[in-house]
């Protein structure tokens, strides 16, 4: 269900365009813009591309959406849904489950199914008029890597069954966690992390509507932090801004100065710096001193070093992860040592996943690390 | 008569008394109505909590102190009831899901679609008109349960904020992190508790030395001695400030028992290594596990104590990190702890002994 279907049908009928106004104002940025209809998809060209012609065709496959978090999976269904159908048909048509939502075995058999089977309602003249209304209806499985194999499987039968009135659009994050016999029924539209250009553009685009000040390469640094995730860059943006904002409001010297020195006398623009420390990514600084630590190949100074990186509260997978970006990149290793160091980055991924202890994890690590080097 | 932990816990963000800059940050992203969801991590006894209820009563005054816990029931698919409590105020809600157990999924989503569903109409400022849930130990959440957090957290932000809380992101899913604003808590240092203590012992009227070097290192030893967790040193103060009519450095800091315990074990095992010796840890652990002492914190302990003890040299710390992080590991999958404890210190005699 669409979000503004949904408060309409609840909020008391006489939401004047006051609340409304109040409403977008409570809104977090990354919902205020997400993508209405398909042209404001940024990037992901070929899924664009393929389904902008089904709005002429009225033709379309089943769908297996995949791709990492916050490159515009749901946001590209629910625009694609809302521009065939329109926001009244849109009620009838659609069916969204996500892992909110129950999904065992014989929930999915029976609501699918009842939702599958009903013929399809007629569309209005008006409807007729401005959208495609094309004869089938829209089945969202979103989140759908958190589905059992046996719930899956349950679909297998129904979408066969039903494909003649019926299309299933799958979203997943990992492509492998889907069936195999689901995923071969279905069109697979990847969707890639967001490459800077075209994410600068959306982020520009927002930075605009919302008035942001901020200083040259900013936008690129947020990107940069991001790794292609645009709703990350896009809360970044928005809490980068506030911290600006507030900066200015409390001038009048109640603000402590924070220790570190640095930006006591914020300007009102944000700054590369105030960017860093909101999106709190391990300082290069940090990183050198983790690697020296390794180079010296003193139990203890690595020992030291875990117990005062834990105290300041690092996420072990957060400054692997920078580890791994740095090390792979740095010229002054063999090969081989970058086979060796990947192994115990891997390694320690693994077991981190596992719910083990971070200090112990990320000690052994640089205890391996420190092996190699 | 609360405990000082409680009655010294700063109540807003302007009267916390170190890492201004997060405050700072929590009071501009409480500064207008576009609040977002928030991972807040950090070590035990860094002061999370306390700076979330401080921002809380910086989003929406004096009225988040009517807090009331209800218990609330809640029937499994299988028809199976469960109780837990609910700690909340008219403006947010706090759950714990290792109260929940394997249903934390269900529930969860049950409370949220419940609040996310009701707009919060007229609360007297008129301005945040969104609730705020608390979900502590948000890495506990099982995946299926943060899975379930993801559109929820889509669908209903103009009604509902997340708070999570949690010792580290690493058992966060992506999703989950992409959708959260990360604020790490740092513990505070030495020289910003004893700063915190040494309010408390004006207020309280704790003799102390006069002269400020000998009252500073008394209370950084205090604050070393509980590894900069601000909860334990502020318990352990008030212990100390109990047992003795004034504090000086002749003071003896309490121990508490089972980290002797361990301590010693520790030792033991570093001291001989046989077959005899390994049966009586078993014993040690044991004893450890049945006073509810966690296995991790167990194994970590006596790996820490492994590590600095100096007749453990370095080519032996190498592999004993090694062998401690697979024990580590089969304790998060495995079930018999007791196996896994024991196996680690069997491996680490074998280490020793191969190394010497
Ligand atoms: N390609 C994109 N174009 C424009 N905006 C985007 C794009 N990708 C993400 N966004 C922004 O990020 C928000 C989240 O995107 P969306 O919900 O589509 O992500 P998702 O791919 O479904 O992620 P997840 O796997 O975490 O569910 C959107 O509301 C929008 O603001
Ligand atoms: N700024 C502060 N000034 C003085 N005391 C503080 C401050 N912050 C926290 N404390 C004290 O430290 C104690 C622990 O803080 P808090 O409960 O916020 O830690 P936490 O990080 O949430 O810990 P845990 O992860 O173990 O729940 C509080 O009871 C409070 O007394
Ligand atoms: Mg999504």
């Amino acid at each position: 269900m669409s979000m503004a279907s949904f408060f309409n049908q609840r909020a008391p009928k006489k939401a004047s365009s006051k609340d409304d106004g109040d409403r977008k104002a409570r809104m977090p940025w990354v919902e205020k813009y997400r993508p209405k209809n398909l042209d404001d998809v940024s990037s992901q060209s070929h899924a664009v591309t393929v389904l902008k012609k089904s709005l002429h065709t009225s033709n379309l496959p089943h769908m297996l959406f995949y791709g990492p978090p916050g490159t515009g999976k749901t946001s590209t269904i629910l625009a694609l849904a809302k521009q065939l159908y329109g926001p009244e048909l849109y009620k009838t048509r659609v069916l969204e489950l996500n892992a909110s939502d129950e999904r065992g075995i014989s929930i999915v058999r029976e609501k699918v199914k009842n939702f599958a089977r009903l013929t399809v309602s007629n569309p209005s003249k008006e409807d007729l008029a401005k959208y495609p209304c094309p004869p089938y209806k829209i089945i969202i499985l979103d989140e759908a890597d958190s589905m059992t194999n046996d719930a899956q499987s349950a679909l297998r039968r129904t979408m066969e069954t039903y494909s003649g009135v019926t299309r299933f659009c799958l979203i997943c994050n990992y492509i492998t966690r889907i069936i195999d016999p689901l995923a071969s029924r279905c069109s697979k539209f990847r969707f890639k992390p967001l490459d800077n250009t075209d994410a600068l553009t959306r982020l520009t685009y927002v930075a605009n509507e919302e008035k942001v000040q901020y200083e040259d390469g900013v936008l690129e640094k947020i990107l940069d932090i991001s790794h292609g995730d645009l709703r990350k860059a896009i809360t970044f943006l928005q809490s980068a801004t506030k911290l600006h904002g507030v900066a200015e409001v409390d001038a009048d010297g109640d603000i402590s100065i924070d220790e570190q020195g640095g930006n006591n006398h914020e300007s009102s623009k944000i700054t590369v710096t105030s960017v860093q420390e909101i999106a709190g990514i391990v300082s290069d600084s940090t990183l050198d001193e983790i690697v020296t630590a390794a180079r010296t190949h003193d139990f203890q100074v690595m020992f030291k070093l875990s117990k005062k990186l834990a105290a300041e509260g690092w996420s072990a997978t957060q400054m692997l992860d920078q580890l791994h970006d740095k090390l792979i990149l740095d010229d002054s290793l063999t090969g081989t040592q970058k086979i060796h160091i990947s192994f115990a980055l891997n390694e320690t991924d693994d077991k981190l996943s596992n719910g083990t202890d971070e200090q112990i994890q990320f000690l052994n690590f640089l205890s391996k690390l420190s092996q190699v080097l | 008569m609360s405990l000082w932990v409680d009655k010294y816990r700063p109540k807003s963000l302007d009267s916390i008394d170190y890492h201004f800059n997060i405050s700072k940050r929590l009071k501009s992203l409480a500064s207008s109505g576009d609040f977002p969801h928030l991972l807040v991590y950090g070590p035990s006894g860094a002061g999370k909590k306390t700076r979330i209820l401080a921002t809380l009563q910086e989003l929406y005054g004096p009225g988040v102190n009517r807090m009331k816990i209800d218990v609330r029931t809640f029937k499994t698919p299988s028809n199976r009831k469960i109780e837990f409590n609910i700690v909340s105020s008219p403006y947010h809600i706090e759950i714990t899901p290792s109260d929940l157990g394997n249903n934390d999924r269900i529930i969860i989503q049950d409370l949220l679609k419940e609040i996310g569903q009701t707009e919060q109409i007229d609360f007297q400022t008129g301005k945040h008109r969104f609730k705020i849930v608390i979900i502590n130990e948000a890495d506990s959440l099982s995946r299926d349960a943060q899975a379930a957090l993801r559109r929820t957290m889509e669908k209903y932000s103009t009604n509902i904020r997340l708070i999570l809380i949690s010792n580290s992101t690493s058992n966060i899913i992506p999703p989950i992190k992409s959708r959260t604003l990360l604020i790490r808590v740092p513990l505070p240092t030495v020289n910003e508790i004893v700063g915190v203590l040494s309010k408390i012992a004006e207020k309280e009227d704790i003799r102390l030395p006069s002269n400020e070097d000998e009252k500073s290192s008394i209370l950084a030893k205090i604050a070393e001695h509980s590894d900069r967790n601000l909860r334990k040193t502020i318990l352990s103060f008030e212990a100390l400030a109990m047992t003795n009519d004034s504090i000086s450095s002749a003071c003896k800091l309490v121990e508490l028992d089972w980290e002797k315990v361990i301590a010693d074990l520790s030792k033991q095992v570093v001291k001989d290594r046989s077959v005899k010796n390994l049966s009586q840890s078993r014993s040690v652990l044991y004893e450890l596990l049945s006073h509810c002492i966690p296995a991790k914190i167990i194994l970590k302990e006596l790996t820490f104590n492994l590590l600095c003890d100096p007749r453990v040299t370095d080519p032996m710390k190498y592999d004993i990190v090694d062998a401690s992080s697979l024990f580590d590991e089969r304790l998060s999958l495995g079930s018999k702890d007791i196996f896994h404890l024991e196996g680690f210190l069997a491996r680490s005699m074998v280490i020793m002994e191969s190394k010497k």
